[in-house]
């Protein structure tokens, strides 16, 4: 038996003194690629923070497996950010900060750190853009810069709140069969309502409304998504290939 | 010529020389990661607050400055705590603290039995009067802010910008941002000295958007503050000594000839395309509008 990643024990968490994810309990493990559906304020970016430690939970537990190299466990991309655009930072440096743990405290970084930033920029088809400064980029450029970001310290997990919200249909095509690819070295959590979309790309779901009802399968019918309480809609599209979901009767 | 190198030989005069060197450095390195982390309003409230110490430091027959910079310390990590932990509206509190730090630095100093020291000289600085203790204490303070932006710079500059991010490391670093806060309210502290309490936030801002106008990266937006920093300092120096006038007065006076002048130069050579900043602005909220419009 492999062991877990990221193990979720019985987990409480919500916002000021009202609860948004009650028991969950969730097993990562290293080969996984899980989608994560649910409603609109279902708690789906909670559950994630609470995995990465921004949010600490009311009860229950976070374990995550011992690290090689600390700090490379995991890799994020944040569904919202607030970040100040002006800041005086460049698009490589950004990517870079993904490196800091493999950087460490007290050295500079070395030629095989920027490589890595630039061959992660490839990856998000932006490596023309390395200098730009981070106030002179579109949301989707903006976005792709935060995946190259999560992508560049290879972690183990790779962590996606909604990454298509901003990029375009090709891209949005590029990266499912970059994440397909990933996933043969790393394990992937990702949160999207392009059910329909995603389904040939994950292997297993995750339906978050207050609680978690693990589906461990890709295949998933609306009235499943009902008894797991997520009331959310199948909708197929052309653009991206697709497996025909399973309509009940 | 002459008459400025024989100035040298008062020792007063290469101690005010030394304290605008080192308030260009201290203040061009702390003062962009507060333009860039937007922290201004923060550390004005924090330079304004450090006046209750400097009441209380008369009080209780301490240095003033003493006084001043316990009292800013505990300030700024209390913000930072505040803010980070709790998740308060930070500027409401900035604003009490502010006002109750002035207000207390009034009350001591009246209660102070015997003479009424030298106000002005705390509110709008005094480069000519700066003692030794006071420039070792800039000298340290601007040795050690130096060598943490130097070994840590990476670490500094990526949390500035997205916190949460460093933070999904689990790596110890939350250290890191409180030296930050101290070092931030100590460099105020001693920049009193030199432009006073009222205007310290302008020779911590100034520069940074004078800089801005000319780069996007971090370590050349200190660089670029530092050396407009001087400039402005020693001019300032020289004006203050000439014409005996406060020399916080001077130096910002100084410095925002110097942004108009950056300004209006790029505006010319851009075709005036940039030149967006409306011009009754006091130079802290032209500073301001020039960065959020970036
Ligand atoms: N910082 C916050 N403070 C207070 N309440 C919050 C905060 N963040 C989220 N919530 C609340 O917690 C609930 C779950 O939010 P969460 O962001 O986890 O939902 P989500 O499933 O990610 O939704 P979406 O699909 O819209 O991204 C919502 O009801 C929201 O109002
Ligand atoms: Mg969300």
């Amino acid at each position: 038996m492999m062991k877990p990643l990221v193990r979720l024990e019985n987990i409480t968490a919500g916002y000021n003194g009202e609860a948004v994810l009650e028991g969950v309990r969730l097993e990562i493990f290293p080969d996984d690629f899980i989608g994560v559906i649910g409603p609109n304020g279902g708690g789906k970016t909670t559950l994630l923070k609470v995995m990465l430690g921004l949010i600490k939970p009311w009860s229950g537990s976070v374990e995550y497996a011992g690290d090689p190299m600390p700090g490379t466990l995991m890799g994020y991309l944040p569904q919202h950010t607030d970040l100040d655009r002006s800041f005086p930072i460049s698009v490589e440096e950004v990517v870079l900060s993904g490196l800091l743990p493999r950087k460490g405290f007290f050295t500079p970084y070395r030629k095989e750190h920027r490589l890595a930033a630039q061959s992660a920029l490839e990856k998000t088809g932006i490596n023309h853009l390395l200098h730009r400064a981070i106030g002179e980029l579109s949301g989707g450029q903006l976005q792709r810069v935060l995946l190259a970001r999560a992508l560049v310290g290879s972690p183990r997990l790779l962590i996606l709140d909604e990454p298509v919200t901003y990029v375009d249909n090709r891209f949005e095509g590029e990266l499912y069969e970059l994440l397909k690819e990933l996933n043969r070295n790393m394990a992937i959590l990702m949160v999207s309502h392009d059910v329909g979309t995603i389904t040939s790309y994950i292997k297993t779901i995750a339906c978050v409304n207050r609680t978690l009802h693990y589906h461990p399968s890709n295949k998933i019918s609306e009235q499943q998504l009902a008894a797991y309480n997520c009331p959310i809609q199948i909708i197929t599209h052309g653009t991206v290939p697709h497996t025909v979901l399973k309509k009940h009767s | 010529m002459d008459n400025l190198v024989s100035l040298f030989s008062y020792e007063f005069f290469t101690r005010a020389v030394l304290a605008a060197l080192l308030a260009a450095v201290s203040c061009g390195i702390i003062g962009t990661y507060i333009v860039s982390r937007r922290l201004v309003f923060i550390s004005g409230g924090i330079s304004h607050a450090s006046f209750g110490g400097i009441g209380l430091g008369y009080f209780l027959g301490v240095n003033p400055l003493a006084g001043a910079a316990v009292y800013a310390v505990l300030n700024a990590l209390g913000l930072e705590y505040l803010t980070r932990r709790m998740n308060i509206r930070e500027d409401s509190v900035i604003g009490i603290l502010w006002s109750f730090g002035m207000a207390v630095g009034i009350i001591f100093i009246y209660f102070t039995p015997g003479y009424a020291p030298n106000l002005m000289s705390y509110l709008f600085g005094s480069i000519l009067t700066v003692s030794a203790g006071d420039l070792w204490f800039l000298l340290t303070v601007t040795g050690v802010s130096g060598l943490f932006f130097l070994v840590l710079y990476r670490w500094i500059v990526y949390m500035a910008f997205d916190l949460p991010y460093i933070q999904t490391f689990r790596l110890p670093v939350g250290w890191i941002s409180y030296m930050l806060m101290v070092l931030m309210a100590l460099t105020i502290v001693v920049n009193i000295r030199v432009v006073g309490i009222i205007l310290v936030i302008s020779l911590l801002t100034i520069p940074q958007t004078i800089a801005n106008i000319f780069t996007r990266n971090f370590g050349r937006m200190i660089l670029y503050s530092i050396l407009t920093g001087m400039v402005a300092s020693l001019g300032g120096l020289m004006i203050s000594f000439y014409f005996d006038i406060p020399s916080g007065a001077s130096i910002i006076f100084l410095l925002s000839l110097l942004f108009i002048l950056a300004r209006g130069l790029t505006a010319l050579l851009s075709g005036g395309a940039r030149g967006n900043i409306p011009d009754e602005r006091t130079e802290e909220e032209a500073g301001k509008i020039f960065i959020a419009s970036e």
